[in-house]
């Protein structure tokens, strides 16, 4: 239902945060009644623009014109007053609070003027007057006739009525105030319009990631917004929740909305929108109609240069049973089994693929694997090839006692900065955190030595004495000699000791140091220097500094939850390719992911776990996406429900 | 009129932005100029007390401290106190642990100490008697700063009440024993005459400084070079972290405090056998809440806190001699004393934000808002109050602003807060 009017435009924006350029001289047109798409790698500015239209940021220059006035949008509110709303990436919602009244929350109270009130009454009045002097009673009959019927207002009754105002508004806004028990009647019309299902009584807590949408969806559309900006709306849903709310974003369309979507996805893109906008770090590349273009011009354009999509799966060799799962249960905080019953078996040289909706019990696996997890019932088991194979139970380990065993075991944790890293430290210190317990190898050989050395000592001077006392003193010229090379040897065993007692107290900072340059080289990390904290790394650089951190561990075994979210598409063939070379290496990788193409295009196998279990376990190369979405949601009315949808789609 | 209006709201000549990066000597600048406009407007404050004061309150101010060697020693003896107590909190909380308790945990070292020297003293060598008096003083704070620690640790209590209350506890035991000493309910002890710390030199006080030197460098080498500090600073960044590496985190907790109490029995040591000889419920005198101040300051670098601490110890003295002298009574030093950490603290706002000002062109724009700025850069926003400074000048601008042009009846555009709403009504 595209019609040419446009609903928003912006010219020449530039916004900058110190010395980065975020954007720089963005022209955009959004027209109504379109899906428009903005694409672009991370940093690419995207979010920002769209921040700047949500009246989060403000442009440093640069002009929005809505319904070709020009606005100024200063905040989220002035952005609402211009029917503009935003579904950020990060639900905003109170958990405690029903989907209703999250929906009216900070709905603001409009009040009215009372001067404008009291003109438009004085007309309306006048106007009635003088229907009420042109009816004619006979020509209307019947009793709904005289309900109907003009009314005559004195003047005193204007007068009084508009008196009456200040009170009126009094009573509107301590009205405005009470919550009343039906509020949800009126959400839920808008949610049958455009065919949510959702149940508005239903506190946040209780809802899945999905549901969570529709209501920010659904507020946002509450407020009457006419202009939908979705900030990577897919990254959390099922191919079949995707396939829904594509069909309700299609159904907004068709009532005139515009909705502005960003994505990394270049499937998605293709699949909804009208238009696509491409961003390229903070400058606007191109807009082209979806229709004319494809996936691989829309990559290059983005990227700015040619790139390969495909990943190379090499066939596994050298595979043996690494790590052994078998049936562990495990209950978080709150009681609630979070694994069920979960077995599997990675193997090296294997990449195995972990797919499932966010919050099936893959954070819980991984760190039940990691020693973080308390688990109920089951058995972990590792194979150390080190030592033939021989069988290691690392169930109720802490991480410190699974590496004394010396498993090498690597996780890449889904929460960079808030576990796999320290965001105030620098890339020296966060190196440190795997190795900063070791106490030098060398030195601990030597500390061996210096014991046995002491004991020498402690021998050839009992020795030099009981030789020098037997000989009465003759033979004394050779013996001072050993004894003195003995106490040399001491010496040096003090030292080496000290040494050990040193690194042991003290940190050693210098081969953090050589670690950390040979990730920036070797991952071509992004980086100002070594002792920059690592917060202020972009999203792709603080992965590569994490996963190479992980990897240097030289690991048999590696997990990786969600290695990719957020990352643009350099970033992320970078960590593929990464995972490949692992697995070449002949380390059992783990790989939990989100993105289906991927996972399919990637694991040699992928095991599908919903609600804790494991619903299936299929091979990667043989694998389709509609099996595993269909698994992903299997044992839950959920998923039945999208499946039946998904149908009527079709 | 509208345009005029809009324009006037939003082409705020102020432009506030967050700063990535300083180089060192620019954030000493900004402190230093603190410290000099700070010194400036104490001294107005006094002229306007006394006219013409202004000099001889400077001057009061610096003869306090320095015009006697005594009072010299007194000022570093003061400052090694504040330094020691800094020192104690400052690994709690770089671990955040906000231990507020260091008050009772250096009473407890007091008590303790002072317990030694009422009853070993004379029956031991005065040398020895110093050794047991650390021994028990230490055990004292220890054990204060421990008993929080378990319960955080095993229960996860909120350890900011739990040492607070904790304080109070130690007064009370200290009034108890005090009573139990002294039976006439005078409640003073009076000073005890053993295990005084000796003399070094011609003046008193001596050792404690040195004691407080060694420890400073101690605990700055701990902090930064050993292991211990970085499973703390770790623990204080993120527990998920401390955890996914394999760090005992209890253990960590426990042991910190441990530490921290230890340091603060020290300070307890240092006051009572090193400077008053005698014990009251008063001789911590609130140094214990002084040094979190002076340890935030110096963002909890241990030679940064003895700058600190040295400035707080040279306010107050300084300030008291001052207004001794130009007789303005005994409040006038916390005066003084709170004028220039409310001036300090704030020029931090300076160091984490960029303000420009563009007078001459319409065309610029208005900050963000501070809280989108803490979206963006999720760790990057430390001082929130720096963050409440950037709402307020924006905020104040648009009232003033709709307050000059509120006879149009066009409503004002949205941004408004609702005592303007209000001043429409009135208007109406």
């Amino acid at each position: 239902m595209q019609d040419n009017t446009v609903a928003i435009q912006l010219k020449s924006i530039t916004k900058t945060f110190g010395e980065v350029v975020a954007n720089k001289n963005v022209d955009l047109t959004v027209y109504r009644g379109e899906v428009l798409s903005i694409l672009g790698e991370n940093g690419s500015g995207k979010t920002t623009l769209m921040n700047m239209i949500a009246g989060i940021y403000y442009p440093d220059s640069g002009e929005i014109f809505i319904d070709g006035e020009k606005a100024s949008i200063h905040s989220p509110k002035d952005a609402f007053a211009h029917r503009i709303g935003m579904i950020h990436q990060h639900f905003k919602l109170v958990d405690v609070f029903s989907a209703a009244d999250n929906i009216i929350l900070g709905e603001e109270y409009k009040g009215f003027d009372i001067k404008s009130e009291a003109e438009r009454i004085k007309e309306e009045h006048s106007a009635e007057n003088a229907a009420y002097a042109a009816y004619k009673p006979e020509e209307h009959t019947g009793v709904l006739a005289y309900l109907k019927a003009p009314k005559y207002h004195s003047e005193k009754e204007t007068k009084r009525r508009i008196a009456a105002l200040p009170f009126e508004k009094i009573a509107k806004r301590i009205k405005f105030g009470w919550l009343s028990r039906n509020r949800a009647d009126a959400i839920q019309s808008i949610a049958n319009r455009y065919g949510f299902e959702i149940d508005l009584k239903k506190k946040i807590y209780d809802m899945s990631v999905s549901e969570k949408q529709t209501v920010e969806i659904i507020k946002v559309l509450y407020r009457n917004a006419d202009i939908l900006i979705l900030d990577e709306p897919t990254a959390v849903l099922t191919p079949q929740e995707i396939d829904k709310l594509f069909a309700v974003l299609r159904r907004m369309k068709d009532d005139g909305k515009s909705i502005i979507i960003i994505t990394h996805k270049l499937n998605e893109v293709m699949a909804i929108s009208d238009r696509v906008a491409v961003l390229r770090k903070g400058e606007h590349i191109a807009t082209v109609n979806t229709a004319d273009t494809d996936e691989k011009e829309l990559t290059e354009m983005m990227v700015g240069k040619k790139i390969d999509l495909n990943i190379n799966r090499s066939e596994p060799h050298d595979v043996e049973d690494r790590l052994v799962v078998d049936g562990i249960s495990a209950t978080n905080h709150d009681g609630v089994k979070v694994l069920d019953n979960v077995s599997f078996t990675a193997r090296s040289g294997e990449i195995l693929g972990i797919a499932g909706i966010a919050g099936s019990g893959q954070r819980e696996l991984l760190e039940a694997i990691a020693g973080l997890q308390r688990i109920d019932s089951g058995d972990i088991l590792y194979f150390d090839p080190t030592k033939d194979n021989e069988k290691i139970d690392l169930r109720a380990k802490t991480p410190v006692q699974i590496r004394d065993l010396g498993v090498r075991l690597s996780f890449v944790p889904e929460d960079r900065l808030g576990m796999g890293l320290v965001g105030n430290m620098d890339l020296v210190d966060n190196m440190m955190l795997r190795s900063y317990r070791n106490v030098k190898h060398n030195e601990a050989d030597e500390k061996k030595e210096c014991e046995s050395d002491t004991e020498k000592v402690a021998e050839a001077v009992s020795e030099d004495s009981s030789a020098a006392e037997s000989s009465g003193g003759k033979k004394s010229d050779g013996k001072p000699n050993k004894a003195k090379e003995a106490f040399a040897k001491f010496g040096r065993g003090v030292a080496n000791c000290a040494s050990v007692v040193w690194s042991s107290i003290f940190l050693d900072r210098k081969s953090p140091k050589n670690l950390a340059e040979n990730i920036v080289t070797d991952l071509e990390v992004v980086t100002p220097s070594t002792r920059t904290p690592v917060r202020r790394l972009s999203g792709g650089n603080v992965q590569k500094v994490l996963v190479g951190r992980e990897i240097a561990a030289a690991p048999t075994v590696l997990m990786a939850a969600y290695p990719v979210r957020g990352l643009d598409i350099n970033s992320s063939y970078t960590i593929y390719n990464l995972l490949n070379e692992q697995k070449e290496q002949g380390v059992a990788v783990i790989f939990v992911g989100e993105d289906l193409d991927v996972l399919i295009d990637l694991c040699d196998r992928i095991m599908v776990v919903c609600g804790g279990k494991v619903s299936g376990i299929v091979d990667g190369r043989t694998a389709e996406k509609e099996v595993l979405g269909k698994l992903m949601t299997n044992n839950s009315g959920a998923g039945v429900a999208a499946d039946s949808v998904g149908e009527d789609l079709q | 009129m509208t345009n005029v209006l809009k324009k006037l709201k939003f082409e705020s000549p102020i432009h506030i932005s967050k700063r990535t990066d300083i180089p060192k000597w620019k954030t000493w600048l900004i402190r230093g100029v603190a410290v000099l406009v700070a010194l400036l407007l104490c001294g107005i404050i006094s002229s306007i007390l006394s006219p013409g004061s202004f000099g001889s309150f400077l001057e009061q101010m610096f003869k306090g401290c320095f015009s006697t060697p005594r009072r010299a020693i007194n000022l570093f003896e003061e400052t090694a106190l504040l330094l020691c107590i800094s020192l104690a909190v400052t690994p709690a909380f770089k671990m955040k642990f906000w231990n507020i308790g260091a008050e009772g945990q250096v009473l407890m070292g007091a008590l303790l100490c002072a317990t030694c020297m009422k009853y070993f003293g004379g029956k031991v060598d005065d040398g020895l008697l110093i050794v047991i008096m650390l021994l028990f003083s230490v055990v004292g704070g220890a054990t204060w700063a421990t008993i929080p620690a378990i319960f955080k640790a095993k229960w996860n209590t909120n350890e900011t009440l739990f040492t607070l209350m904790m304080n109070y506890i130690a007064m009370g035991l200290i009034a108890c024993v005090i009573a139990i000493w002294v039976p006439n309910n005078s409640g003073t002890v009076g000073v005890l005459p053993f295990g005084n710390f000796p003399k070094i030199g011609k003046y008193p006080y001596i050792l404690n400084i040195i004691i407080v030197a060694i420890l400073t460098a101690l605990v700055f080498v701990y902090l930064r070079f050993s292991k211990h500090g970085y499973e703390l600073s770790v623990v204080g960044e993120s527990v998920n972290t401390a955890k996914y590496i394999g760090i005992n985190v209890k253990k960590v907790i426990i042991r910190t405090m441990i530490l921290s109490g230890a340091l603060c029995g020290i300070a307890g040591w240092l006051i009572v056998g090193g400077a008053s000889h005698t014990v009251s419920t008063e001789v911590a005198g609130g140094r214990g809440f002084t040094a979190i101040l002076i340890s935030w300051l110096a963002h909890f670098n241990p030679i940064g806190m003895s700058f600190t601490a040295f400035l707080v110890a040279f306010l107050s003295q300084g300030s008291s001699q001052a207004a001794s002298v130009l007789d303005f009574g005994g409040s006038f030093p916390k005066i003084i004393t709170g004028m220039f950490f409310f001036i300090v603290i704030a020029s931090e706002f300076f160091v984490g934000y960029k303000i420009k000002f563009k007078l001459r062109k319409r065309e610029t724009s208005k900050t963000d808002s501070p809280s989108a700025d803490c979206e963006s850069e999720e760790n990057a926003c430390g001082g929130s109050d720096d963050d409440g400074i950037g709402v307020v000048i924006a905020e104040s601008q648009s009232e003033e602003e709709i307050v000059l042009n509120s006879t149009e009846t066009v409503p004002p555009p949205q941004r408004t807060s609702e005592s303007i709403q209000d001043k429409e009504e009135v208007e109406a």
